[in-house]
C-alpha cells in the first residue's frame, strides 16, 4: 500500500540546478498590485478562452481582496490541477491572450502568475481538495491513464461521491505533467503534490498496471461501471531512415548518446536518469515538444544543438514563445531540411546524411498544406553529431484501443461526443490527448470534467429509470 | 482636465496672493496646514526653500503628551493613503521654543506667510496672553484652531469650541480685542451644518476662515487583533479624517460657506489637497489661498512644485492673469437641486473603435442602473417600446457552457477568436463585446462613464427634447402644477 504517490520519487539535485524555474513566483505584495490592475470584466474573455473556464476575475479579486483561501478554492472549483495550468498552460494563447487590457495599450494581467500565487498558497496550507466529503454515490468507475485528463475525471467524479480507481502503467501517476513537462516549467515534484491531493479524497491509484490483453480489459469491465480512457498518446514516430535501428541510444555514467526521442530525453532527465550530454545535438522537429527536448539537451550541456524541420519558419506548432525561449538558449534552426540516413563514425559519432525538401501538392484552394515533399537536388550534406532526437509528433496508442469492441478511432484518436467524453461504447468515454490528438494539459483537463460529467449523467438517468422500474 | 487652446497668450500667471484677509500677503497660495509638517522652524524653511508660499505653525499652546502610534490609513486598489487619520493632538513643544523659531524663520523669509495657530484653554486671559505673544513673535496672523476633533476636544478646547456657536463667537471676539493681524477661524466638519459656525466667527470679527479641519473617524479595524487603527497598547480612539478621501466634502462645505453671505469671508481651503487641480478647484469655489498637509507627508515637501508649476499653466491655458481672475467663478454653479433643469437630457453613447469589450457598463447599468445597455446586437422581440433582452446571467451561461479548446497551430490561432483575427469585424474588439446602448430607454444617469475603464469611450451627448428648460421649483410653484401628478 502507497503512503503517498510521490514515495519512489526523489528529486536530483543536479537537475534542479540546471533547470532552474523560467518564471520565479511573484512576491505576495506584487501579486496583489498585480491583481488590483484586473478590470474584473463582465463574463469575462480570459474566462471564455479558458477550456476549464476558470472564473479568472473571481480568483483574482479574491487576491486582491486578501481572501486567499476562497482564491484557491474558487480555481479548484473548475480546474483541480491548476497549480500545473499556471506553470505550463501556453497563456499567451489563452487566457492572457484575450485580456481586455491588450486593446488598452498595456500589459494583459498576468493570470497565470496570480494563478500560481493562489495555488501555491492553497498547497501551503495543507488544506484537502474535498472540504467536505460529499455522500457516497453506488457508482464505480476506472480512469485508465493517469495524466491530466484521468485526474480531472476522477476528481470531478469524487466530488460527487462516486467511487474512482485510477490505472497507471508507469510507476509514478501524473502523465505527461509528472513525465513530459519541461523541468523549468513544471518540476516533477509540484505535479506529484498535486496528483497526492486528489489521491487523499479517496480515489484509489493502481501503479505499474498496465492494460494490454483482453482478459485484463473484461476484468476492468467486470470491476466497474464505467470506464474514462485517458490513455494518451503512444510512443514517438520513428524517423523510418536507414541506419536507425543500428544507432540505438547507448551511454554511461548518467550521460546519453546515439538515438533517443523527445520524451524519453525529458522524462529521463526529470527522473533523474540522464544528468548531462556533450557534443552536437540534432532534434527534427519543430512542435513545442521538440523544443522542451533542445532546450533540455543544451542544458544538459549539449553544444551545438540544432533543430531540423521540413518546413518553414511560419509552419511551425510551436508558440511564438516557445521560439523565442528556443533562440535564447542558443538553438539553432535549419528550415526545410530532412535527415535521411544515419551513418556511425569510426569514433562512435553519429554521421546524419541531410537533404534539403519542398512541398509538393500544395493546395492553397483549401488552406491545407501537404504532407509530402521532395528532395532538392545536390542539396545532400553530411552533419556530425553525437545525439539525434526525433520529435515529429506522436502517434496515437492504437493497438491497445483496438481491442475495444463498438470502440470507433479516427486518424488515431478515439472518437468522442465533445460535451460528454461518451465514446461509442456506452459504457467508455474518452479525453485528453487520446481523444483530441494531442493538445494542451488545460484541454485534456477539461476533457476530463466533461466526460465525468457525461458519466454522472448517465449514472443518474439511469438511476432514474432504476427508480420508475421499482 | 482642462483644454489648452492651441495659440493660448503668451505671459506668465501671476500666483502671488495680495492682502488676504486683510493683509497677509505671500508668493503662491499654497500653504502648509497645521500639523506635522509645520512642527519646527527648521521644517517651516526647508518648505519655504522647496516653494512653499505660506505655513501654518502646528497649533501652539500649552504642551501636551502625545500617544503612538498616532496614524492610521485606508489604502484602496494597492494604492497608499487614499485616506489618513491621526489622534495627534496640538504642539508638544514650549510655547517660547516655537515663538522664538517662528520669529527666526520670519527674519530669514520676510515675503512668506507664517500664521500662528492657537488653542489655548478657554479663558479671555489665555487668548489675550497667546495672541499677543504670537504677534510679537512677528506672525503674519492667526488661526484659531476650532477644529482638532480629537483629544483636544475632551479638554473643552478645539471642535469643542467649534461645535458650540456661541463660544466660537465669544473667543473670536476675546481674540480681536486685542489681535492687530489678520484672525482666521478654523472650522470643523464635525457639525450638522458648518454655516452656523462661519456666521458666528464672522460676528465675531474674524477676518478669514480655513476649512475644512479633519474629520471624526474609526479608519478601520484590525482582523487579527480586533483593534481598530491606530492601536495604542491594544486600545484605539476616534480620529480626525483627511487625505484625498476628504476632498468632495471639504469642496461642498467650502461651497456652502462661500455661497452664504452671513458665512463669507477670506478662505483658506483645506482638505485633500494633494495636486495644482485639486488647489484650482478650491479657488474656483471662493478661496483665496489652500492649505496641504497629508499629501506633503506622503511624499514631502517638493510635492509643491507641480502644485505651482501645473496651476500656473492651467491659468496660462485658461487665460487667467492673477488667481483673482478665477477665484469663486464655480460658486454660483452650485445651485439647490429645486433650480435646476428637468428637461435637460442625455444620453451614453460607446465608441465602438475605443471600446476594449470588458462589458463593465452592461453590468453596470443591468445591476446598478436602468437596464438599458446590452450585448445583444438586435432588437429582440418588442412590445411597445419594451425591448426583451437576455439577462446578464444568461450571458455568462452560455460562455460557461462553451467548448473551448487551445489553438495549436499557427493556422488554427489566426482563424479563432484572437486578438486580430479577421473575426472582429470593423473594430478593435469583437462586435460581440461592445455594448449597444438603447437611447431611448437611457436616463442619462452617468454610471456607465463613470465605470468605463477608458478615457472618452463613453460619453454623454445632449439629446434636444424640444421643451424650455424647467425646474422643479417652477413646475410646483407656477402655473404648471396641474401638469405634475398628484403625489400619493
Amino acid at each position: 500500500m502507497l503512503t503517498t504517490v510521490s514515495s519512489p520519487f526523489s528529486e536530483h539535485p543536479e537537475i534542479r540546478q540546471r533547470f532552474a524555474e523560467l518564471h520565479p513566483p511573484l512576491s505576495a505584495q506584487a501579486a496583489v498590485v498585480e491583481s488590483n490592475r484586473c478590470l474584473h470584466c463582465f463574463d469575462a474573455p480570459c474566462m471564455v478562452a479558458c477550456p476549464t473556464h476558470i472564473d479568472v476575475p473571481g480568483f483574482i479579486k479574491r487576491i486582491a481582496s486578501g481572501n486567499l483561501r476562497g482564491s484557491g478554492r474558487k480555481i479548484l472549483d473548475a480546474n483541480v490541477l491548476a497549480g500545473s495550468c499556471s506553470r505550463v498552460c501556453p497563456v499567451e494563447v489563452l487566457c492572457e491572450g484575450a485580456c481586455v487590457m491588450h486593446r488598452y495599450d498595456r500589459p494583459p494581467i498576468q493570470i497565470a502568475q496570480l494563478q500560481r500565487h493562489a495555488m501555491d498558497a492553497f498547497h501551503a496550507s495543507g488544506e484537502p481538495l474535498i472540504p467536505v466529503p460529499p455522500p457516497a454515490i453506488p457508482l464505480r468507475v476506472a480512469c485508465v491513464g493517469s495524466g491530466p485528463a484521468s485526474l480531472a475525471c476522477a476528481a470531478e467524479l469524487r466530488r460527487a461521491g462516486a467511487q474512482v480507481t485510477v490505472i497507471e502503467r508507469r510507476p509514478l501517476p501524473g502523465g505527461l505533467n509528472t513525465y513530459g513537462v519541461a523541468e523549468y516549467k513544471l518540476p516533477t515534484a509540484d505535479s506529484l503534490r498535486e496528483v497526492e491531493l486528489i489521491r487523499q479524497t479517496g480515489v484509489e491509484f493502481r501503479l505499474s498496471e498496465a492494460i494490454e490483453t483482453t482478459a485484463q480489459l473484461e476484468a476492468l469491465e467486470a470491476e466497474f461501471d464505467y470506464v474514462f480512457l485517458g490513455v494518451g498518446l503512444g510512443a514517438m514516430q520513428s524517423l523510418g531512415i536507414p541506419g536507425e535501428s543500428e544507432s540505438i541510444q547507448g551511454g554511461a555514467d548518467h550521460e546519453t548518446h546515439g538515438i533517443l526521442n523527445a520524451l524519453q530525453l525529458i522524462s529521463a532527465y526529470k527522473t533523474g536518469h540522464i544528468t548531462k550530454m556533450s557534443g552536437a545535438v540534432v532534434v527534427v522537429g519543430a512542435g513545442n515538444t521538440a523544443i522542451d527536448a533542445a532546450v533540455a539537451a543544451r542544458r544538459l550541456g549539449a553544444d551545438p544543438v540544432t533543430m531540423l524541420y521540413r518546413r518553414g519558419p511560419n509552419d511551425v506548432s510551436a508558440f511564438d514563445f516557445e521560439f523565442d525561449h528556443a533562440r535564447r538558449e542558443g538553438i539553432s534552426f535549419l528550415w526545410h531540411r530532412l535527415p535521411v540516413a544515419i551513418r556511425k563514425a569510426q569514433d562512435g559519432s553519429l554521421l546524419l546524411d541531410i537533404e534539403a525538401v519542398q512541398p509538393i501538392g500544395n493546395h492553397p484552394a483549401d488552406n491545407r498544406k501537404s504532407d509530402r515533399f521532395e528532395p532538392v537536388p545536390h542539396s545532400l550534406f553530411t552533419m556530425e553529431c553525437r545525439t539525434v532526437i526525433p520529435a515529429i509528433g506522436q502517434s496515437p496508442l492504437t493497438q491497445l484501443l483496438a481491442e475495444f469492441r463498438h470502440i470507433t478511432v479516427e486518424q488515431g484518436r478515439i472518437a468522442i461526443e465533445r460535451a460528454t467524453g461518451q465514446t461509442t461504447h456506452p459504457r467508455f468515454f474518452a479525453g485528453g490527448d487520446c481523444a483530441n490528438g494531442g493538445r494542451e494539459v488545460v484541454d485534456a483537463i477539461a476533457d476530463g470534467k466533461r466526460a465525468a460529467h457525461g458519466i454522472l449523467a448517465k449514472f443518474n438517468s439511469a438511476a432514474e429509470v432504476a427508480h420508475v422500474k421499482h | 482636465m482642462s483644454s489648452i487652446k492651441s495659440g493660448s497668450p503668451h505671459f506668465t500667471p501671476d500666483l502671488a496672493v495680495r492682502n488676504f484677509a486683510g493683509g497677509i500677503n505671500c508668493p503662491n497660495p499654497f500653504w502648509l496646514a497645521s500639523a506635522p509638517p509645520t512642527n519646527c522652524g527648521e521644517q517651516i524653511m526647508r518648505a519655504f526653500d522647496a516653494g512653499w508660499g505660506g505655513a501654518v505653525w502646528k497649533t501652539i499652546g500649552a504642551p501636551i503628551t502625545n500617544v503612538s502610534s498616532r496614524y492610521s490609513s485606508i489604502d484602496w486598489m494597492g494604492q497608499r493613503m487614499m485616506g489618513f487619520n491621526n489622534i495627534e493632538l496640538i504642539s508638544d513643544r514650549p510655547i517660547e521654543t516655537n515663538l522664538r523659531e517662528l520669529t527666526e524663520v520670519k527674519k530669514r523669509y520676510p515675503a512668506h506667510a507664517v500664521i500662528a495657530s492657537l488653542m489655548v484653554e478657554s479663558t479671555r486671559e489665555a487668548w489675550h496672553d497667546i495672541v499677543q505673544r504670537s504677534e510679537d513673535a512677528g506672525a503674519d496672523g492667526l488661526e484659531l484652531n476650532f477644529g482638532c476633533p480629537h483629544g483636544m476636544s475632551e479638554r473643552g478646547m478645539g471642535s469643542a469650541v467649534g461645535q458650540v456657536p456661541e463660544y466660537a463667537q465669544m473667543i473670536t471676539e476675546w481674540v480681536k480685542e486685542v489681535a492687530r493681524t489678520p484672525v482666521l477661524v478654523k472650522l470643523t466638519p464635525n457639525i450638522a451644518d458648518i454655516r452656523t459656525v462661519a456666521r458666528a466667527a464672522k460676528l465675531g470679527g474674524a477676518d478669514g476662515l480655513s476649512a475644512i479641519n479633519t474629520i471624526n473617524s474609526i479608519t478601520g479595524i484590525d482582523l487579527d487583533t480586533l483593534v481598530p487603527r491606530p492601536n495604542v497598547g491594544g486600545k484605539s480612539s476616534h480620529g480626525g479624517y483627511c487625505g484625498p478621501a476628504v476632498k468632495p466634502i471639504a469642496l461642498n462645505m467650502v461651497q456652502s460657506v462661500m455661497a452664504d453671505p452671513a458665512s463669507a469671508l477670506p478662505l483658506s481651503g483645506i482638505g485633500g489637497i494633494a495636486t495644482w487641480s485639486d488647489a484650482a478647484e478650491f479657488i474656483l469655489l471662493g478661496c483665496g489661498t489652500v492649505q496641504v498637509c497629508t499629501a506633503a507627508m506622503h511624499y514631502g515637501y517638493r510635492i509643491v512644485e507641480d502644485m505651482a508649476d501645473g496651476l500656473s499653466n492651467w491659468m496660462r491655458g485658461k487665460g487667467f492673469r492673477t488667481l483673482e481672475d478665477f477665484r469663486g467663478l464655480s460658486v454660483n454653479r452650485v445651485t439647490e437641486w429645486k433650480h435646476l433643469n428637468l428637461n435637460f437630457k442625455i444620453v451614453a453613447q460607446i465608441d465602438e473603435q475605443k471600446c476594449i469589450g470588458c462589458d463593465l457598463c452592461h453590468i453596470a447599468c443591468w445591476d446598478g442602473a436602468h437596464q438599458c445597455i446590452h450585448l445583444d446586437r438586435v432588437s429582440g422581440p418588442v412590445d411597445g417600446h419594451v425591448e426583451l433582452h437576455p439577462i446578464p446571467t444568461s450571458h455568462e451561461a452560455a460562455s460557461h457552457n462553451r467548448i473551448t479548446v487551445t489553438s495549436v497551430t499557427r493556422r488554427e490561432r489566426t482563424q479563432g477568436a484572437g486578438l486580430h483575427s479577421p473575426a472582429h469585424g470593423p473594430y478593435p474588439t469583437p462586435l460581440a463585446r461592445i455594448p449597444r446602448v438603447d437611447q431611448t430607454e437611457c436616463v442619462g444617469c452617468n454610471l456607465c462613464s463613470c465605470v468605463c475603464p477608458v478615457d472618452n469611450c463613453i460619453t454623454m451627448v445632449e439629446v434636444p427634447t424640444g421643451l424650455p428648460p424647467e425646474t422643479w421649483d417652477e413646475r410646483t410653484r407656477g402655473a404648471n402644477c396641474a401638469t405634475e401628478p398628484p403625489i400619493l
